[in-house]
């Protein structure tokens, strides 16, 4: 079977990579937005805490025994809780200067975890076995799908709609949609806006690890996993405008899909497709797709 | 507030007047070489305070421009054969045109967006230069010839190289002081502390800004095809991102929007990498990302801006 002179096999695997691509995108620049809402800060190292969740399960597999179910849970609250630390200890002290700072400190912060993890691991990549439970694939007629890859899109998307219903339709999303607004008015209803702070830059940054963990049997687990992605996680914002839950969660997997088309179509161009639509969707539409100006 | 700037204005000229001689006399005691690295990045770093100290605008993607100007001057000598000055004034212009580029895209966003914008602009470019086989890929290009300043003086003497590195850092460094100093860099500072009322009276913000970029990408551009002179190699380190990041270390180290802060900074950031690169090896990356987070959390003002402090306090005893 072929659809536009390409085998659907090979289109439809590039589709399947896209949409796990997408799905790592849509929950990096959901923590992202969701960071940045509250902290009015770029979170740089939030590609350093995606690679350090992987880390994480990969260490706890192969020195602790600890599983990859366990791992799911156990990585981001690791990862979660350093966050904690380093919004208590450091980000706390530049929230009344220029937004800037956040974004150079977290660039320091992902300097550091890189080259710490690099000079343990050196650069080349870890493997990760997929879990038994998830091994083989079955064959759906018109290509082959892992089991594996179709769990990481199930559960990247699961966890990208539990947290937008988190945030849209529960109380405490909706005292953190009210932090964003005016911090000043919630706090003075009695709402503890400082923890609510540092709970949101711990959730951002361990949905960050709980997609390292996801992805350490998929691709290579190495120390700079996360940089490369988190610049084109960075397009992905710019593109889609971090005004909206939902617009991150589509923009993401929407570029993701366009890039897979395009490793089919045009490979040559697909390290640099979601850079050309940002490109593009700055001179259209400066204010990003689902962004408010 | 007066008296002091008087005072400094008095101070400078002597200041000037006294690093240009060490600076001519400076590679007969240190290795020139060394001195080279150090005003090459000094260059670089004073191009990008020129941008990030005086127009408020942080561009996360500098690297492109020292980078590509490097392999834009690698190639015109290397292949087309070219004298090393037309190598950097080609250099400066491919820079310029390409800040053009960045600057129209990036300035239809502003702060945290602009920074971020530049970043994936400048990984862009990353890719080009990796793919494009006239760039050579990982390789990088090797092996590009000094060649003859205007076609008589022979450059691969390291001394006659150091004071062609002198010269077109002290015109660059002359460039941005006179563009700060203009009634456009007053404008630049106006928007960066208030840009609404920037516009309210009257000027047209995006030119402003447009322009500062240009003229920050351009000199970045300078500065990246001189290394490649010096070194005879433009490689992909060049246009990496950590190169973008290294810079932004070493403006804010020597002093953020001080006019000798980001010379500073690159001397003491080279100097550190040249030590310890034998001792520590990897652990490079992470004493860079140390001195980062220091400088954020305590030490905002830098070097420079710190020592001006200092005196300042002095004076009013």
């Amino acid at each position: 079977m072929e659809i536009f002179g390409v085998p659907s096999a090979l289109l439809g695997s590039q589709l399947l990579v896209g949409l796990i691509n997408g799905s790592f995108y849509a929950i990096l620049s959901l923590g992202l937005a969701i960071i940045f809402g509250l902290l009015n800060i770029i979170n740089f190292s939030h590609g350093a805490q995606y690679m350090m969740g992987a880390f994480v399960a990969w260490i706890a597999l192969n020195k602790l025994g600890i599983n990859y179910w366990v791992a799911l849970l156990f990585a981001p609250l690791v990862i979660g809780a350093l966050g904690v630390v380093i919004e208590r200890t450091m980000l706390r002290k530049l929230y009344k200067l220029d937004h800037l700072y956040g974004l150079l400190l977290t660039f320091g912060l992902a300097l550091i975890f890189e080259g710490i993890f690099r000079d343990q691991y050196g650069i080349s990549g870890q493997s990760y076995p997929v879990p038994e439970l998830l091994q083989g694939g079955v064959n759906l007629g018109f290509m082959f799908l892992p089991i594996y890859r179709g769990w990481v899109v199930v559960a990247a998307l699961t966890v990208c709609f539990a947290t937008w219903f988190i945030i849209e339709k529960t109380k405490l999303g909706a005292y953190l949609r009210a932090g964003t607004e005016n911090p000043q008015m919630v706090q003075a209803l009695g709402i503890n806006v400082p923890l609510l702070i540092t709970f949101t830059y711990g959730f951002g940054v361990a949905l960050a690890a709980f997609a390292g963990v996801l992805a350490a049997p998929v691709y290579q687990v190495s120390p700079l996993m996360g940089s490369n992605l988190i610049i084109v996680v960075f397009a992905v914002v710019v593109i889609g405008g971090m005004g909206s839950i939902m617009g991150s969660i589509l923009t993401g997997i929407g570029l993701g899909l366009i890039e897979g088309l395009t490793r089919v179509f045009y490979p040559e161009a697909s390290a640099v497709v979601v850079f050309v639509i940002m490109v593009i969707v700055l001179l259209v539409r400066p204010a990003g797709l689902f962004g408010k100006a | 507030m007066n008296n002091k700037d008087s005072m400094f204005a008095r101070a400078m000229p002597i200041l000037f007047g006294a690093l240009f001689l060490i600076g001519l006399v400076a590679p007969f005691a240190v290795y020139p070489t060394f001195l080279m690295k150090v005003l090459c990045f000094g260059l670089f770093a004073c191009a990008f305070n020129l941008l990030l100290g005086f127009a408020g605008l942080l561009s996360f993607g500098h690297a492109a421009f020292l980078g590509s100007a490097g392999y834009v001057c690698g190639m015109l000598v290397r292949d087309l054969g070219l004298t090393p000055e037309l190598g950097i004034l080609g250099g400066t212009l491919a820079a310029a045109a390409l800040g053009w580029v960045f600057g129209v895209l990036a300035i239809r966003r502003t702060g945290i967006y602009f920074a971020m914008i530049t970043l994936a602009l400048s990984q862009m470019v990353y890719f080009i230069v990796l793919q494009w086989k006239a760039t050579g890929g990982e390789d990088g290009l090797q092996g590009v010839p000094r060649g003859h300043l205007f076609g008589v003086i022979d450059l691969s003497n390291n001394i006659a190289m150091y004071y062609l590195v002198f010269a077109v850092f002290c015109i660059g460094f002359f460039i941005i002081y006179r563009a700060i100093n203009s009634p456009f860099g007053q404008i630049l500072k106006a928007i960066r502390e208030n840009e609404p009322r920037a516009v309210s009276l009257g000027y047209d913000v995006a030119k402003f800004k447009l322009l500062a970029f240009v003229l920050s990408a351009a000199l970045a551009g300078t500065a990246g095809a001189t290394k490649t002179l010096v070194f005879q190699l433009a490689s992909l380190t060049d246009v990496h991102w950590h190169m973008s990041g290294e810079v932004v270390l070493m403006t804010l180290l020597g002093g953020l929007g001080t006019v000798l802060g980001p010379l500073v900074g690159a001397a003491t950031i080279v100097s550190l990498q040249t030590e310890l690169a034998d001792s520590v090896g990897s652990w490079v990356t992470v004493i860079m990302g140390v001195i980062f987070v220091i400088c954020v959390l305590l030490f905002r003002r830098g070097i420079v801006g710190e020592l001006q402090a200092l005196i300042q306090r002095a004076g009013i005893r």
